[in-house]
């Protein structure tokens, strides 16, 4: 025989449990979980004038509840003034094993960096 | 000073705490991580309009009466009881499953925007002060809500049956939210409150067109409500509802952390 155990936390508790004589019949809970939403990347852009940056990734049904989501999860300290958000299987990565060909080249010329340059103080984000 | 701006302060005030701390029964339970952290800033928000709501009605209050103690945000959140409180009997309904928490929002939602926008408009300068600070976080509650009532109910068959089940539970408790009292009448025959009875239609149609999205039937206008609790006549869900959050101040007076 299947016996299930739902242990029910105060805030859970369905209205047929939780007294009053209600007469509904219990749901059952719903197996629909995150794990069925797609991931979202989140990018946040802090403020005007800079690049979005990338934040960290969340579940979401939707790009609608991406956006929200990252509002709520990314933005709620003011960090932010617009977000972008993309499904986390249309960013293709780089190949981790071609790394020495793909990067060392670039060790040893230094005269790529336009550290010989003396910029003004007010120029930022450089 | 007259009674019924500090009356219509509380019942505002109330309103926003008492849905905020049925919100935050959701911390740590959320369907989602994601969800779980919205929900509760939903609270944080009401919370924050329940402060700035409570320190004018404690002002009014001072100022009204000195003699019989000082009134402070606090002792009113906290040491009121039941029957003092003047909240709507929509704010204090159990959460349910998750259907039911979004619908409950959604009704109390699409009021507050269309309540707070007019307020906006108050011969009470801190009255309508508050009304424009919240209004922006209530136009994202408004929103959140509404594309929830949406996804649930144009759904899967399991959550338009939990949306049907939600709109059975708490449309009964909708009407009472344009019934005026008599604090309400008094402050919006003065310019400094809402005549609520004026939202009415504006609420239906926001009401009508969501539903309309989300392929639900929307309960006939006609329909019986349950009226009180903004006299201080509420469902046995209060009481307990005030025994955990007024807990700590009443078992340790005073106490600070």
């Amino acid at each position: 025989m299947n016996i299930q155990i739902r242990k029910y936390y105060y805030g859970d508790i369905p209205e047929d449990k939780g007294g009053g004589g209600s007469q509904k019949i219990a749901i059952t809970p719903s197996v629909s979980e995150a794990g069925d939403w797609p991931l979202w990347e989140v990018f946040i852009r802090s403020k005007q004038g800079i690049d979005h940056k990338h934040v960290g990734s969340l579940h979401a049904a939707d790009a609608q509840m991406a956006i929200e989501n990252a509002r709520d999860v990314y933005t709620r300290r003011m960090e932010g003034v617009s977000i972008w958000v993309v499904e986390s299987k249309y960013i293709h990565a780089s190949n981790p094993d071609e790394a020495a060909s793909l990067y060392e080249p670039a060790n040893d010329k230094v005269y790529r960096h336009p550290t010989f340059y003396d910029l003004p103080d007010e120029l930022t984000h450089m | 000073m007259n009674q019924s701006i500090i009356d219509y302060t509380l019942h505002l005030a109330d309103n926003a705490l008492i849905i905020a701390q049925r919100n935050s029964e959701w911390c740590g339970h959320g369907p989602v991580l994601e969800q779980d952290i919205a929900i509760t800033n939903i609270s944080l928000d009401l919370i924050g309009q329940a402060r700035s709501l409570y320190q004018y009605a404690a002002e009014l209050i001072n100022s009204n009466n000195a003699s019989e103690g000082e009134a402070t945000e606090d002792t009113l959140a906290y040491l009121r009881d039941a029957r003092a409180f003047k909240n709507c009997l929509l704010t204090e309904q159990p959460n349910g499953d998750w259907a039911q928490t979004i619908l409950r929002q959604f009704f109390f939602s699409t009021y507050q925007y269309l309540l707070y926008q007019q307020s906006q408009q108050s011969t009470d300068a801190t009255l309508a002060a508050i009304a424009e600070k919240s209004l922006k976080e209530v136009t994202y509650h408004l929103r959140w809500s509404s594309e929830w009532v949406i996804r649930l109910g144009d759904g899967t068959e399991e959550s338009r049956n939990r949306m049907l089940n939600a709109i059975d539970e708490l449309w009964m408790y909708t009407g009472e939210m344009f019934i005026p009292v008599e604090y309400e009448s008094d402050v919006a025959a003065e310019g400094i409150g809402v005549d609520v009875t004026s939202l009415k239609d504006q609420w239906d149609q926001r009401v009508n067109e969501i539903f309309a999205e989300a392929t639900l039937p929307v309960p006939s206008a006609g329909a019986w409500s349950q009226t009180g609790g903004k006299e201080g006549i509420h469902t046995e869900h209060l009481g307990y509802i005030l025994a955990e959050l007024q807990f700590m101040q009443r078992a340790y007076p005073n106490s600070e952390w």
